[in-house]
């Protein structure tokens, strides 16, 4: 029996927010900015830590983050769930916020992130230290950059991609970010200048790479039903998938295909969609092949000519698809683990609260997460009441 | 029957809980080893206690010739310290592992480039490290 289809409409984003954002100095802590993203988010939403039943988290920086939440937060969950799967791990609590709250394990869900690692550590602190041996490190690779590196170089001597070509994503996130007040970056940037930048793992410069930054972020869901009733236009839940095969980049079989291409059209079939009905895109960009592999993946795209269609602004704004409208984590917000942002960004497209940087008629949003080394795949769509 | 699968036979490879302890100590005698399936006759790596291709209980140690080629590849540049190469290879046995190519410069390895294996005697282990190969078996 697959009943997952009945969840498509039944739960909906009713509340989105950030926290501070970018370098928010010392003294505050990631517990602070990710309690700061609930309260703004419940305060969207027109709701108090009191109506909250459902408590969904992973960090870095605190142990059994819902736990520690709900004490900090003075919520007390009948539903719970710490899913760690990287970055990608806001999504997959999406999916299992809807599924908990059709199946009336919990009603309103809290879904929350904080980090402040740029304040603390100037560099990225990874979730999930391992204490089992490893095949990879005593090699030295620069985790995580070195694995995307390498499916990187591994896409151009397949397909003729170019270090231009994945410029042009780093580019168009830019472009995007020079829309978006709470950016981070938002000074000019061309292709010459990612070219000219540092190599940190040939191919990807420091330009290819994801920002540090603070941050936190938090969603709630509940019901279709109890969403009608509340401040926002309702961001219905239509779909949603998981896909993991690996998790060290040596154990991915082909470097360049990822899991994305199973949680993409298992999402899009439950969502009853195609690519082509998608107005908006939001794509896990830790670093810029991410965008032409997913791209390619969830089939905006053949295999391999994502390059091409990246080319000449293809994502940037005034082009053929809106990817990455807030600026992406190269350019807007990069605090360690960034699922929660594309879900904030592509609800507020939904709700056409996105300002200068909307996207005229969003009807369908596509959010996709990205964890570990291109491991976990996760793949979200959203919409609005006229797609119901 | 284990005549047809991959690599050669290691009659005495030390048995244990850990197939990761038997894979470092087959390494200190400057053996690269990989597992085969007597199941599904796939190479497995790294070490497990059964196949993750087929699920089958059924996996052997075997010794790879230590061939293989450059499936990608990375150059890393720390600050104050020499450029290096980090790669995938593809054993010709059919398992593919991380490691660093060495004897040439970091930046003139290449994808599909012939590797063949280097023993290198870290402080406390030995780490299977490859240089360019003249051709070797394939």
């Amino acid at each position: 029996m697959n009943h997952e289809r009945e969840l498509r409409g039944k739960t909906a984003i009713v509340g989105v927010a950030e926290s501070d954002l970018g370098e928010v100095g010392p003294g505050v802590t990631a517990l602070d900015l990710a309690a700061q993203a609930a309260y703004r988010a419940l305060d969207d939403a027109g709701l108090t830590v009191k109506d909250v039943d459902g408590l969904f988290a992973h960090s870095a920086f605190f142990a059994m983050p819902t736990v520690t939440l709900g004490e900090h937060l003075g919520i007390r969950p009948r539903f719970s769930d710490a899913t760690a799967t990287g970055g990608s791990s806001f999504l997959a609590h999406v999916r299992h916020a809807s599924a908990a709250i059709a199946a009336g394990l919990c009603e309103v869900a809290l879904i929350v992130y904080g980090s402040n690692q740029r304040s603390a550590s100037g560099g990225l602190i990874a979730s999930g230290q391992s204490l089992i041996p490893s095949y990879e490190t005593p090699f030295k690779p620069r985790l995580p950059v070195s694995a995307y590196a390498l499916a990187a170089a591994r896409h151009m001597h397949q397909f003729g991609t170019t270090r231009a070509h994945l410029a042009e994503v780093a580019v168009a996130a830019r472009r995007w970010a020079q829309l978006n007040p709470a950016a981070f970056e938002r000074g000019d940037l061309t292709i010459d200048d990612v070219l000219g930048s540092r190599m940190v793992s040939s191919p990807l410069t420091v330009r290819d790479c994801c920002l540090v930054t603070d941050g936190g972020g938090a969603i709630v869901i509940t019901s279709a039903e109890r969403a009608r009733d509340l401040r926002h236009k309702p961001v219905f839940y239509l779909g949603g998938a998981e896909a993991q095969w690996h998790m060290n980049i040596s154990q991915l079989p082909d470097l360049t295909v990822t899991a994305a291409s199973e949680s993409g059209p298992r999402a899009f079939d439950l969502a009853g969609l195609r690519p082509s009905d998608v107005d908006v895109v939001q794509l896990y960009d830790a670093f810029t092949i991410n965008v032409l592999l997913f791209l390619e993946d969830l089939g905006f795209c053949a295999k391999g000519e994502a390059g091409d269609f990246v080319s000449a602004g293809g994502i940037a704004p005034g082009g053929h698809l809106p990817v990455n409208t807030n600026g992406g984590g190269l350019s807007y917000c990069h605090p360690g683990m960034y699922g929660i942002f594309l879900l904030i960004e592509a609800a507020r497209q939904i709700r056409g609260t996105a300002d200068q940087r909307q996207v005229p008629d969003a009807h369908v949003a596509l959010a996709h997460g990205n964890g570990g080394m291109l491991s976990s795949q996760v793949t979200v769509l959203l919409g609005d009441e006229s797609v119901l | 029957m284990t005549a047809d699968l991959p690599g050669r036979a290691i009659e005495d490879a030390p048995q244990g809980v850990s197939p990761h302890a038997t894979y470092l100590a087959l390494l200190d005698a400057e053996m690269l080893v990989f597992q085969g399936c007597r199941g599904c006759r796939a190479a497995v790596f790294p070490p497990r206690q059964r196949c993750s291709l087929c699920g089958a209980d059924e996996l052997s140690w075997r010794r790879s010739a230590g061939f293989g080629t450059v499936y990608s590849t990375t150059v890393i540049r720390p600050r104050n310290e020499p450029a290096y190469c980090v790669a995938l290879v593809d054993l010709d046995e059919g398992f593919r592992m991380m490691s660093n190519v060495i004897e040439t410069e970091a930046d003139q390895v290449h994808i599909d480039d012939r590797v063949e294996v280097r023993f290198a005697r870290d402080t406390d282990q030995v780490l299977p490290l490859f240089a360019p190969a003249a051709g070797g078996p394939r």
